[in-house]
């Protein structure tokens, strides 16, 4: 059983999302969708990350307060950002045509459920007060590596599960899914774990799971 | 004869717009939205408007005061989380919504600025979205057929203007402004600084003023 708040549940996922960028030596465009996902930018450290906002910032910096807001100066999500050092400016079909182009090297995205075909469903509750699709079906198709940030269940229900029952957003396009408990990653059909939260066992984790999944020999524990 | 000057005041460049219009307006999340026209539209209050944005701001704010008093038609877009009411007044069939990938819109909006009527993208094939679109394959992979995004008028927002028109943008309020000057029959821009024709630096031009009809002073 793992108790955090849902502060700690989005730190905990956004710290392990950022380490998988540690070891980048050469420039790596990385995309962070609306929510959850735009936590991430506050743990990257590694200065060869280029973080892409889809509304128009290639080189966004951390979030902003105080006398650093700058009121023409938003992320995807809305929120007050920085601009880092090399940072450019551009309009949203430039910004599509790099997601579609295919020269953005990883995608961040928030998800309702993923499947075990790494279909990944995030868009629409039928009949909701939401009522959009932002860029998730360009993003996941264009990005090259789709990374899921999500919590592991909703209600007590697992979210990683066999067959997506809400509207698809992408059909086999799930490359990695990071949630408060594990990171799972699809490779070629398979869905290995590679690393698991230090307060629970494989036990636990396959009775909140809904997919049958592999464990890595170099089985890691995640960061806290 | 002397070279044209759009510079105009903001009701005599809103005469441009007729009831049943469809219009483009520029911006994502209230940055980069022309909030002075749409001020105007309002008074205007044309009604049967086909609306293409980013969002509808949110409610009752920005474009959102369109839908609160009730000029709108449909909606072509691609987000409207941050306004419910867009959805409440699609579940109570007050008004058409087609939704769009963010990406397909803004490339739908670029296409019809740049000549081309329908493309192929990968985005939506085999969704909901993509359901009765014409597909076909390329290289192994399903691509959906896409058309070009026409419009009557473009309500666009920039930072700074020549007599011309042409645009400079500040950072991201840039977002659909550029591509939508381009695919409406005629472009208003709302800027917050004006300079002489030939002050501003030709490398910073982002909108040639060959897309834009009509310039007026606004807030920033």
């Amino acid at each position: 059983m793992i108790n955090l708040t849902k502060e700690q549940i989005t730190s905990r996922i956004a710290k392990n999302i950022a380490s998988l960028f540690d070891d980048k030596d050469d420039i790596f465009v990385l995309n962070l969708g609306v929510g959850m996902p735009t936590s991430v930018a506050g743990y990257v450290t590694n200065e060869n990350v280029f973080i892409q906002a889809e509304n128009g910032l290639v080189g966004v910096g951390p979030i902003a307060t105080g006398d650093d807001i700058h009121p023409q100066l938003i992320n995807a999500g809305r929120q007050p950002v920085t601009e880092t050092l090399g940072c450019a400016y551009i309009d949203s079909s430039t910004s599509f045509g790099m997601i579609r182009g295919g020269h953005v090297d990883a995608t961040v995205i928030g998800a309702f459920e993923v499947d075990k075909h790494a279909n990944v469903a995030n868009w629409i509750i039928p009949n909701g007060k939401m009522l959009g699709v932002g860029g998730a079906m360009d993003l996941v198709t264009g990005a090259k590596m789709v990374i899921i940030a999500m919590t592991h269940t909703s209600k007590g229900k697992p979210k990683l599960i066999q067959e997506c029952t809400l509207p698809i957003t992408g059909f086999g396009e799930v490359d990695v899914l990071v949630t408060e408990m594990a990171m799972f990653f699809f490779e070629g059909g398979r869905i290995i774990l590679k690393a698991i939260a230090p307060e629970i066992d494989l036990a636990y984790l396959r009775s909140v799971t809904d997919v049958e999944f592999e464990v890595s020999d170099d089985l890691k524990i995640m960061i806290a | 004869m002397k070279r044209k000057n759009k510079i105009m005041e903001i009701e005599a460049a809103m005469t441009a717009v007729k009831d049943g219009d469809t219009i483009m307006v520029g911006g994502f999340g209230l940055k980069g939205c022309p909030d002075d026209l749409i001020d105007a539209l309002i008074k205007t209050n044309k009604k049967d408007l086909t609306i293409i944005s980013n969002d509808l701001g949110a409610p009752n704010e920005g474009l959102g005061r369109l839908l609160t008093n009730g000029q709108i038609k449909a909606l072509i877009g691609n987000y409207y989380n941050w306004n419910t009411d867009v959805a409440d007044a699609y579940n109570a069939g007050k008004i058409d919504v087609k939704l769009l990938p963010q990406g397909t819109f803004a490339e739908s909006i670029r296409a019809a600025g740049v000549g081309i009527p329908a493309y192929y993208t990968l985005a939506s094939a085999g969704t909901q979205l993509g359901e009765g679109k014409e597909t076909k394959e390329f290289n192994g992979k399903t691509y959906v057929l896409e058309h070009a995004l026409h419009a009557d008028i473009a309500l666009v927002k920039a930072y700074k203007s020549d007599g011309l028109g042409n645009l400079v943008y500040c950072k991201v309020a840039r977002n659909f402004n550029p591509v939508m000057a381009m695919a409406a029959k005629h472009t208003i821009a709302q800027v917050s600084e004006i300079v002489e024709t030939g002050d501003l630096d030709p490398e910073c031009v982002i909108t040639p003023h060959i897309f834009v009809q009509a310039v007026v002073k606004g807030g920033y």
